[in-house]
This record gives structure tokens, C-alpha cells and sequence, in this order.
């Protein structure tokens, strides 16, 4: 280990390159050139009322697509890594976990996955979309987790989620180039009027695919980091 | 109505540095350390609503309140028994 | 306000990696690097801040026609968006080698490991 002397020199170093940072910072009265287009093209290119959804879905779906690739990485390294320590068929003995989680859990995770998906449907009229649903829906698959330690979860279920709903967001990828302008463009349906539900082309379909993908994920991730044995 | 929003943040980042403080300290128990990381990501998530980034902040109480410090707790349980048993 | 909060992010950044460097728990390390990566996303989105203006979202709040003078830079978030999603996947690695490493030699010491000193 590093002595502390060093370390809290490095440290000044670095803060001493921050406070630098902060006195050259000047705010923004207006808009910059990106921001100023963004503002102003989004509802007449794309049709969302959400224009960070627009810029993750349309404008900047690549980045959005390595970050999708990114994940299922993650995903799969930790199901590879985590694959020699599981646990096998015997049942291993836990405290039963308290009734007012089981009974809890039993009201909630209807709710819970509603609310993801409602989160992810309306990505892109309200603050949302695919990642934060995603995000809720594995934390209603965690209820069930945390209320019954003992449940098998079928894996290949969930590897079949996470793939199919991976090839359906590269297959409109695909079709946005063959039907209009380019990579995941939205105006393969139409567009809409601003506001409404169906809306905005293709962007409820695509984050819709990218919500469930997500959620598939984190869940896969949980459930192979649970199945672990104790060494 | 901003002065109400500027005394807000400086009291939310407060708190912040503070449960950033308590995460690090070399002293502390393994669970108060993970519960203050999980704090930092709750208020930190609140301060992105003041500073007008509604999206940024469901997606930081969604994944890094709830996801990454049930994650923290999963290997903790793991690490533990082991200990336990010998 | 937004150099409240670059301020807080740069002094997040700073404990995080005073945690990550004198730490000998790896399970300590890996909570410190949380905490100097939720103080980054902080620092982006204290960037795009602008005084007077309200979230980059056109509904009964802002009209789309006047979307050019009441809003705020809508790429950082763009970007933050990204980077925390991407933060907890790197953090879901960390902890399953931990626990590889965990499985294979008992201890959580980061200084009995010394496979890799020459």
C-alpha cells in the first residue's frame, strides 16, 4: 500500500487541477449551436415531446446502441464468471423471511411492474423511457428474489427476453436505413401530432425494446450473484 | 423562489460530502459504509431535480439507490457466511 | 447553483479516491469508486445548467415555439444518462471478481494477494 504522505500529495495535485477548472468556468447566457438546434428541429424532425429522449433514441442512437452492447457484456461476464460457484439442486437452509415482506411483496410487484412499464411506454412525452423502466422492472423481479430466497429462476427464459428484444432494436435499426434517412430513424411510422400517445413514429417501439432488454439484464445479473454457494 | 432552491442545494450537498465522508472512513462497519453510498446516490439524485434534469434523476434513484446497493448486499451475505464458518 | 454543485462533485470525486487508495478491503475500494462516479455525473450535469431556465421537456410548461429561450442544454443529460447505467454495470463486474477472488483465497485483504509483484 501507498503511504498516506503520497497519497494526500497526489490528492492536491488533483484538486489543485479542479479548482483551476472552476475559476475558468464561465456559465452560458444562450443556448450553444447544438443545443439551439436541438431545441428548435426536434418536434418538426422526430415528433417527441421528451428531447433527451430524441437525442438518446434518433440523433445519437449509436451511442445508445454500443451502451446496449455494453451491458449485454456485463451480463454475460458475470453469468460466465459466476458459473463455476452455483449452487446445484440441494436446498440449502434459510430463516423464513418475515411476513410482512412476503405479504408485501405480494401486493407490490403488480404495481411495481406496471409502473415500469407505463415508465417506458411514455418515454418520450414525459420524463422516463427505456433505461429507468428497465431499472424498475428488475427491482420488482429483486421483490420477488428477496421474498423467496429458494425460487428458481429459469435463466433461459430471461436469455431469451434479453436476446429477442436485442435483435428487434437492431432489426428497426435496420429498417429505419431501408424505409427512411438513416440507422434508427423514427419516421418509419408516422409521426403524429405532439403529445399524443401514439406518436413520435418508431421512438415508443424502440425504447419499449430497449426497457425490456435492460430489465432482463439487471435481473439476470441479480439472480446469478443469489445463486451463488457459500464458500 | 430561487433563494429557496440555493439553500436547498447547500444543504443537500452538505449532507453529501458528509455521507461521502462516513463511506470512506477506514473505521466503519462494512454495512454503514454501503449505506452511505447509497445515500450520496439518493441525495445526489434529488439535487439533479433542482438542477432541471428530470431524467437523470429517476435514473439515479432507480439504478444507484436501489440496484447497486442490493448488489453491495448480495456479496456482503456471501462474504460473511464464508467468514463464519471458518 | 451550478457551481454549488461542481464544487460538491469535485470534493465526491476527491473522497472517492482517497477511499479507493487507502482502503484494504476491496469491498471499501469498490464503495469508494461508487462514490467518486456518482460525484462525476454530478460535475456533467452542473455543467449544462443554465440560470433562470427549466428541464429540456415541451409540455403545458414550455410550448415547443418558444423552446429556444426557457430551456436548458439537453446533451449532458444525454450523456449522464449513459454514464450511469454503464457505472453500475462496471460495479456488477467489480463485485463478481471480488467474490472469485473471495472464493479462491479466503480473505478480502488486498495486500495477501501477491501473485502479480515480481
Amino acid at each position: 500500500m501507498v503511504s498516506r504522505f503520497f497519497v494526500l500529495l497526489l490528492l492536491t495535485g488533483v484538486g489543485a487541477i479542479f479548482v483551476s477548472l472552476m475559476f475558468g468556468y464561465v456559465p452560458d447566457d444562450a443556448l450553444n449551436l447544438t443545443a439551439r438546434y436541438y431545441a428548435e428541429n426536434t418536434v418538426r424532425d422526430t415528433g417527441a415531446a421528451n428531447i433527451v429522449t430524441a437525442i438518446v433514441v434518433t440523433y445519437r442512437g449509436l451511442d445508445t446502441l454500443g451502451e446496449v452492447t455494453v451491458l449485454f457484456l456485463t451480463a454475460a461476464i458475470v453469468g460466465l464468471v459466476l458459473a463455476g460457484s452455483q449452487q446445484g439442486r440441494l436446498r440449502r437452509e434459510q430463516p423464513a423471511p418475515g411476513e410482512l415482506l412476503v405479504t408485501g411483496t405480494r401486493l407490490l410487484v403488480p404495481l411495481t411492474l406496471l409502473l415500469g412499464v407505463y415508465v417506458f411506454v411514455n418515454g418520450h412525452l414525459t420524463p422516463g423511457g427505456g433505461f429507468q423502466g428497465g431499472a424498475i422492472l428488475a427491482s420488482a423481479i429483486l421483490m420477488l428474489l428477496l421474498a423467496d430466497p429458494l425460487r428458481e429462476f429459469s435463466h433461459p427464459l430471461i436469455s431469451a427476453i434479453e436476446s429477442i428484444s436485442g435483435l428487434v432494436f437492431v432489426a428497426i435499426g435496420l429498417l429505419g436505413m431501408v424505409y427512411a434517412g438513416g440507422f434508427l430513424d423514427n419516421r418509419i411510422l408516422p409521426l403524429g401530432t405532439l403529445g399524443d400517445l401514439i406518436s413520435a413514429g418508431a421512438i415508443p417501439v424502440i425504447y419499449s425494446f430497449i426497457g425490456l432488454k435492460v430489465g432482463a439484464e439487471f435481473s439476470s445479473m441479480m439472480v446469478n450473484l443469489s445463486e451463488t454457494e457459500e464458500p | 423562489m430561487s433563494t429557496i432552491f440555493i439553500i436547498m442545494s447547500l444543504l443537500l450537498c452538505g449532507a453529501m460530502i458528509v455521507a461521502g465522508l462516513m463511506a470512506v472512513w477506514p473505521r466503519r462497519s462494512l454495512p454503514i459504509v454501503i449505506l452511505a453510498s447509497g445515500l450520496v446516490s439518493l441525495l445526489a439524485s434529488v439535487q439533479f431535480l433542482l438542477l432541471a434534469a428530470p431524467d437523470v434523476a429517476m435514473t439515479e434513484a432507480a439504478i444507484g439507490s436501489g440496484l447497486t446497493t442490493f448488489l453491495f448486499f448480495f456479496v456482503l451475505n456471501r462474504v460473511r457466511k464464508g467468514t463464519h464458518h471458518g | 447553483m451550478d457551481y454549488i454543485a461542481m464544487s460538491t462533485g469535485f470534493i465526491l470525486i476527491l473522497i472517492g479516491l482517497f477511499g479507493a487508495l487507502t482502503n484494504r478491503n476491496i469491498l471499501r475500494m469498490i464503495v469508494a469508486f461508487t462514490v467518486a462516479d456518482t460525484g462525476v455525473n454530478l460535475v456533467i450535469v452542473g455543467v449544462g445548467y443554465m440560470r433562470g431556465r427549466t428541464a429540456p421537456i415541451l409540455d403545458s410548461a414550455v410550448a415547443a415555439a418558444d423552446a429556444v429561450a426557457r430551456i436548458i442544454d439537453p446533451v449532458p443529460q444525454a450523456l449522464v444518462l449513459t454514464a450511469i447505467v454503464i457505472g453500475v454495470g462496471v460495479t456488477a463486474l467489480m463485485l463478481a471478481y471480488a467474490y472469485k477472488l473471495y472464493e479462491k483465497k479466503h480473505t478480502l485483504d488486498i495486500a495477501k494477494f501477491t501473485e502479480l509483484k515480481w
